[in-house]
């Protein structure tokens, strides 16, 4: 079963990067929405450094949805989901291999390029720590969140606003806990340490239901 | 005994059975509705005092309390429906979610609106980002999440089953996003915000807002009932029955 | 009976409030029976073709 996981993996990151642009967009996405802010809100550093947190999950949430269409859409076109849904492998282990490559893809690079776009703000150097380990943690949260709405939403007209509406709300938490963590560290790094906790919970809760729920949405989908 | 009760699975059972019941909803709706509100108006005290003084505006809290219960309690039913259908694979539990969503939409948005307008005059400001407030609005966009979804899709089946997943989904997180939105700071939230314990509020408004939200209990039969009665005949347009029904006009 | 239109003159909140309220439950209904009409009318029109079409 973990041989499968590491084949899909595998298979959708040779897939990914033959067609670097799709990667890049997401990234660029987030550096721009990041980028605009400023200009809108003025560039006082406090009021920066107030917003910096939000702003840059808000970037993040949004990135990440952006690139979630991608996740089924090509295996839905070509013929090849059908096929994954056939094989007698767990769906939910195929389902998350490619949550997995996904959040490589998209993901990573957010918690990655997080402290440049960090400083921007003027967080302090441990709040960039902070931020970069809550990307890091709530990231995939969003992936496996999102997946399951990539999964119902295939092949639909329409789709991508239609996707943004039925996962943001599902979003919230992993917002509100990740960018409070990076508020928290503001003020008293002692303070940091629950944020982290629930988002963690919220990650192992992601990674048990969400491939099973990602799986039956599929089912629903394409049969 | 099963056998009984699937045969009240069939669409075509429902549909005369929901016919007659919908007058007497509707009946029991009006009455209660109307002696529940004149029971808040001239039963009870213009002005509150204690700990949290209110004004002649408090009498916003009767519809506002009741659409707001009706909102989350009409989402838990669509997802009771939502199980059934999965599990059991019956086509009419499915329309029966499918029938509720509008009224909880529009229960959910009379629950916002009234918040606002009691916020307004007692509060002083129209929208505080309040944790229930903002987790009402949350519910509405989960209403939409599931209405769009369903009428983007044009396959019955698929539309019927990824709707009901959709609210299952929604169910499950919706304590979680209630509570991080009442919760935003873990360090912080020992106890939640002022829990107002039913006990102590005075009786006679107590039982205008129990009043109103049994009449909007009965409202929401009616109108649930009245709408899966067009998805039915809408949906089984190709049986015999479909068109026996439509000529007698029933 | 001005008290009670005036709310203490909150009158505003207070019948903005219900006022919507009112308004939004009552557009349901008048939707929902035009849904229906459209409906069975469309559904009636549709099966009253296929019967010329099969005699």
């Amino acid at each position: 079963m973990f041989r499968t996981f590491r084949v899909i993996v595998g298979r959708d990151l040779t897939l990914a990067l033959r067609r670097r642009t799709d990667v890049l967009t997401t990234l660029f996405f987030f550096i721009i929405v990041v980028s605009l802010f400023p200009l809108g809100v003025g560039t006082e550093k406090e009021t920066l450094r107030q917003l910096g947190p939000g702003v840059v999950w808000v970037a993040a949430l949004l990135a990440s949805m952006l690139a979630l269409e991608r996740l089924f859409e090509g295996d839905f076109r070509d013929g090849a989901l059908e096929q994954m849904l056939l094989t007698p492998q767990p769906l939910a282990m195929l389902v998350l291999g490619k949550v997995c490559a996904h959040w490589l893809l998209t993901g990573l690079p957010l918690v990655l390029i997080a402290p440049l776009v960090g400083l921007q703000y003027h967080l302090a150097d441990e709040s960039l720590l902070v931020m970069m380990l809550s990307l890091l943690v709530g990231t995939p949260v969003l992936s496996l969140i999102g997946a399951i709405g990539a999964a119902l939403t295939l092949g639909l007209r329409g789709g991508g606003v239609l996707l943004s509406l039925l996962v943001l709300p599902l979003y919230i938490p992993v917002l509100v806990y990740g960018a409070g963590a990076v508020a928290a560290s503001a003020v008293d790094m002692a303070h940091v340490q629950p944020f982290f906790s629930l988002l963690g919970a919220f990650l192992l809760l992601a990674l048990v239901f969400s491939p099973l729920a990602a799986a039956a949405a599929l089912r629903i989908s394409v049969e | 005994m099963t056998s009984k009760l699937y045969k009240y699975a069939s669409p075509a059972t429902f549909y005369p059975l929901a016919g007659w019941m919908i007058p007497w909803f509707a009946v029991l709706a009006a009455v209660t509705i109307v002696g529940s509100l004149y029971w808040g108006f001239f039963e009870t005290p213009d002005t509150l005092g204690g700990s949290n003084p209110q004004k002649e505006y408090y009498r916003i809290i009767f519809v506002h309390v009741a659409a707001a219960w009706m909102s989350m309690w009409l989402y838990v039913v669509m997802a009771g429906w939502a199980a059934i259908g999965l599990i059991f694979n019956t086509r009419l539990s499915f329309m029966m979610t499918a029938a509720i969503a509008p009224t909880g939409a529009i229960f959910t948005f009379i629950a916002l609106w009234t918040g606002a307008f009691w916020g307004r005059p007692s509060w002083g400001t129209w929208w505080d980002w309040d944790p229930r407030l903002t987790s009402e609005l949350i519910l509405l966009f989960l209403y939409i999440g599931y209405m769009a979804l369903h009428g983007a899709i044009d396959d019955a089946r698929r539309a019927d089953r990824a709707g009901a997943l959709l609210v299952i989904v929604g169910l499950v997180t919706v304590p979680i996003i209630f509570w991080s939105i009442n919760c935003p700071d873990p360090n912080q939230c020992a106890a939640l915000h002022q829990r107002s314990s039913l006990g102590n509020i005075e009786p006679n408004i107590l039982g205008a807002m129990l009043g109103l939200t049994f009449g909007f209990w009965m409202y929401s039969f009616a109108t649930a009932f009245s709408r899966i009665r067009t998805i039915i005949i809408s949906r089984e347009r190709d049986a015999e029955w479909v068109r026996q029904a439509l000529e007698t006009k029933r | 009976m001005r008290e009670f239109f005036s709310q203490g003159g909150y009158a505003l909140f207070v019948w903005g409030s219900y006022g919507m309220a009112v308004v939004l439950m009552v557009a349901e209904i008048i939707q929902l029976r035009a849904k229906r009409r459209t409906i069975a009318a469309r559904i009636g029109r549709m099966l009253r073709l296929r019967a010329q079409e099969n005699s």
